[in-house]
């Protein structure tokens, strides 16, 4: 290697040049790309919940969104309204706003709410907004409901359908950074379809959740009341972390489904 | 091939089997144990590795005379994560799908040592065209490494090759196939420590066929 590279002044120079130019080819893909980007993670939402809904193009054994092309217009034929539901520090309903009335306020459709930036709040002990997107399917009503919480490596959320006495009706699992083939499987139909009639709630009413667990000894996921659906061999922290993100974020949710039950 | 010398041709097919990064060179142990719990991942990253590698490697060999020498393996780092944040970038806005199934990858691919390895031990020293070969023989020789283990993990541990049962239905009471026959899978295959003693035959295997690699 020549001598003039082994200079510090021109370590020096390179290092700021580098840094410099490639910064800047950076932040520009990144900012001419923005506008496509959220395009399609707007899309992916609109698709999550409808595919939590139990609208999607599922083959026989392949978890598949309905197409991009027809994502909005089922999103609003089926999407019949999307709840924020505001709660205090202490879980207790302060208000819950219809969409137009959500928009109207704060310009912004309740799916694109930011779900972790609303868990944090709630950790400030400011008020926590929840959506709840009020969806149609062969004529019945389901209620969706956005989760988020934390897996192996990085984040995990899904939306979880539920009928009136929450009961699950679909659920759709993502993940930014589980291990492929083991964690990365909660987005594989045949774990998130585990879930379809599980009760949340138990015999008497009390919020139990859905944990996921290993040995329960109903790998056919046949007895639908015990709270629980098989787990995936070798993702047991993943598996935690939904059981988890379930117990947590839908917990909140009860006291707007009493509300239901007593009209 | 009339296009490749003899020389050149040596450069993509010694590291598929005499030179091969993972069972002689013990480089990217680290992601064959980590992402080849099935087949579709190893060759997801297989093609991933191969398309950095191959890139990068030019890109190095372009600047090796004027990268200084202090900071070479930050300059090389920044290469490699530049180049695949930009890619992941132009995937998330015009192939989302696809995308998605690639962003596990991302971090692994940055972190991959036989791209840094080979940045170092060959694109510093040569011409843009041989490096280029060079990234594309090392990153097929991974490749080839990460399917076997892929291969094998998948079929004994799940049962299933790309998501498809191959050897039959495993869910109790209505058992097809092999596992009719009392047949389970190996749950142990799904988990690194296994990747690792996959390796190790192949390594053997490799090692009684052509002793001139066995080490002293």
């Amino acid at each position: 290697m020549e001598k003039r590279t082994d200079k510090n002044s021109y370590t020096i120079l390179f290092a700021v040049v580098m840094v410099v130019v490639v910064g800047a080819l950076l932040a520009f893909t990144a900012s001419s790309l923005k506008p496509s980007i959220t395009e399609n993670q707007r899309l992916e939402k609109q698709q999550n919940i409808l595919y939590a809904l139990g609208i999607n193009d599922n083959d026989e054994s392949n978890a598949v969104f309905i197409s991009t092309a027809k994502a909005p217009e089922a999103f609003k034929n089926n999407v019949t309204d999307q709840l924020v539901i505001t709660i205090d520090a202490s879980g207790k309903i302060v208000k819950t706003q219809t969409r137009d009335e959500y928009v109207a306020e704060t310009k912004q459709e309740p799916y694109l709410i930011d779900v972790k930036k609303e868990q944090e709040n709630a950790k400030n002990g400011k008020n926590r907004k929840l959506p709840l997107f009020v969806g149609q399917r062969d004529g019945n009503t389901y209620y969706v409901a956005p989760i988020y919480g934390k897996g192996l490596w990085d984040a995990i959320w899904g939306y979880v359908a539920v009928d009136k006495d929450m009961v699950v009706q679909g659920a759709y699992f993502d993940h930014k950074g589980e291990t492929p083939g083991l964690g990365a499987n909660i987005k594989q139909r045949y774990f998130m379809d585990d879930f379809i009639g599980e009760h949340l709630l138990s015999e008497d009413g009390v919020f139990k959740g859905i944990t996921v667990a290993k040995g329960n000894a109903d790998p056919k996921n046949n007895n639908k009341t015990d709270n629980a659906v098989d787990a995936i061999a070798g993702a047991t922290i993943t598996g935690d972390g939904v059981t988890a993100m379930i117990k947590s974020d839908l917990k909140l949710y009860k006291p707007y489904f009493d509300t239901l039950k007593n009209n | 091939m009339g296009l490749l010398s003899k020389k050149d041709t040596k450069l993509i097919t010694d590291p598929l089997a005499d030179n091969n990064p993972i069972t002689i060179q013990v480089l990217g142990i680290c992601s064959a144990l980590a992402i080849t719990a099935e087949l579709k991942a190893s060759i997801v990253m297989a093609v991933s590795v191969l398309f950095v590698l191959g890139i990068g490697n030019v890109v190095i060999s372009l600047l090796r005379n004027v990268i200084p020498s202090k900071i070479r393996i930050i300059v090389q780092l920044v290469v490699v994560a530049a180049l695949v944040i930009i890619v992941d970038q132009v995937l998330k806005a015009f192939a989302y799908e696809l995308s998605k199934t690639l962003s596990v990858f991302v971090g692994l691919i940055i972190t991959n040592c036989i791209i840094m390895g080979r940045f170092e031990a060959f694109a510093l020293g040569n011409g843009p065209w041989r490096s280029f070969l060079d990234g594309i023989g090392n990153a097929a020789g991974y490749g080839v490494i990460l399917i076997i283990v892929g291969f094998f993990r998948e079929l004994l541990g799940s049962g299933t090759l790309l998501g498809f049962p191959v050897l039959g239905n495993p869910i109790p009471g209505e058992q097809t196939g092999l596992y009719a026959l009392g047949y389970e899978n190996n749950g142990f295959m799904l988990l690194s420590p296994m990747a690792l003693i996959v390796i190790g035959i192949i390594i053997w295997i490799q090692r009684s066929r052509n002793k001139d690699l066995i080490e002293d």
